[in-house]
């Protein structure tokens, strides 16, 4: 019989090394943040406020520009819908994994985003391995590297100079190979490529900044229209 | 803006984020099963999520001007190549986070 104490230990101790590519990542991405802060002319406790209590990259960035501009709390609550829009087929995906996990699901719905979700979702958990515990340690330490970055940027600010050019293609190599996890996975890679279809597609014709919720929509119906084929694939495969 | 308005900013994206993380598990209980056509969406929607983020993160990457988007595409085979050779997903981050930090600084 394990104690709850060694449960814990073991799944922190097998969480840690899936976190370590967001490490890099986030702390790259969290300096790079606070430091936009710092320059912006905000005290360090801003972006240390904000990584804690927000966890979305993006959305914080955006933020900067809205603490700058005039006040509109309507508009900011709806642009922030609109970056987070994705969060919403996270939870679609999660609904069963993250079924039973006690008090610790309202924090991993809390920190769900991009990182912690792909975590999660595609960690091969060994059968000896506490899920709920992992899963919260892979949460909760990719909110502490944002978190401890996004501080550390808004202290130093400006004082860092370190050639870092190049490190944030951390995440990207971290997102191509867990779509590579999911493409072995998978028996068809139809909604694989539904998501990269529709989001290139989307991209060149909305542009950079608009093209997340258009994908969303186009991933969307087309997932609804083959509905029947791909659940025919499952179960004949 | 004042330090309150600033503050009423900041609450209203943690609200949009919060929205945005828990209205599914609230529109879907545990308790209530889940109706199928949802359960199918959980299924399928990852696969398609997943290559939402790889392009998400190539979403600056200019293929007509600048380097062409040629040392990402390197650093993507390196990463794929090294993932299918070992399947160890730090070496493969690593080996092709480096690499591509080489090629943005000394070479092209």
């Amino acid at each position: 019989m394990q104690t709850q104490t060694q449960t814990i230990r073991k799944a922190f101790r097998c969480a840690f090394p899936h976190t370590l590519p967001i490490f890099a990542g986030f702390w790259f991405l969290g300096l790079t943040y606070g430091i936009y802060m710092n320059v912006s002319g905000f005290p360090f406790w801003y972006p240390a406020l904000m990584s804690l209590t927000i966890f979305a990259g993006s959305a914080e960035f955006v933020t900067v520009n809205l603490l700058l501009g005039a006040f509109h709390p309507l508009q900011a609550l709806a642009l922030t819908l609109m970056i987070n829009a994705r969060h919403l087929f996270y939870g679609i995906s999660m609904l069963d994994k993250y079924k039973g996990t006690g008090w610790k699901k309202i924090y991993l719905i809390f920190g769900m985003c991009d990182e912690s979700f792909s975590i999660n979702y595609t960690a091969r958990i060994p059968e000896d391995i506490d899920r709920s515990w992992f899963m919260f340690f892979v949460t909760l330490l990719n909110h502490l590297y944002w978190f401890s970055g996004a501080t550390l940027g808004g202290i130093f600010g400006s004082l860092i100079h370190f050639n870092t050019e190049g490190l944030d293609f951390v995440m990207t190599a971290m997102f191509v190979v867990i779509f590579m996890e999911q493409w072995l996975k998978e028996k068809q890679h139809i909604s694989s490529f539904i998501g990269l279809g529709c989001s290139v597609v989307c991209l060149s014709l909305f542009g950079a900044d608009h093209f997340i919720v258009p994908s969303m929509i186009a991933i969307f119906v087309l997932l609804t229209c083959l509905r029947r084929p791909l659940e025919k694939g499952e179960t004949v495969q | 803006m004042t330090v309150f308005q600033q503050f009423i900013i900041i609450g209203m994206v943690v609200l949009g984020t919060v929205l945005t993380r828990f209205l599914p598990f609230l529109l879907f209980p545990a308790g209530k099963p889940t109706p199928k056509y949802i359960q199918y969406l959980g299924k399928v929607l990852p696969s398609a999520m997943f290559g939402m983020l790889v392009i998400y993160c190539l979403k600056n990457v200019s293929i007509f001007t600048g380097s062409h988007g040629i040392p990402e595409l390197l650093a993507i085979f390196l990463v794929m190549a090294l993932h299918m050779w070992k399947r160890q997903m730090l070496l493969s981050i690593a080996g092709g986070t480096l690499f591509y930090m080489l090629l943005v600084q000394w070479i092209l």
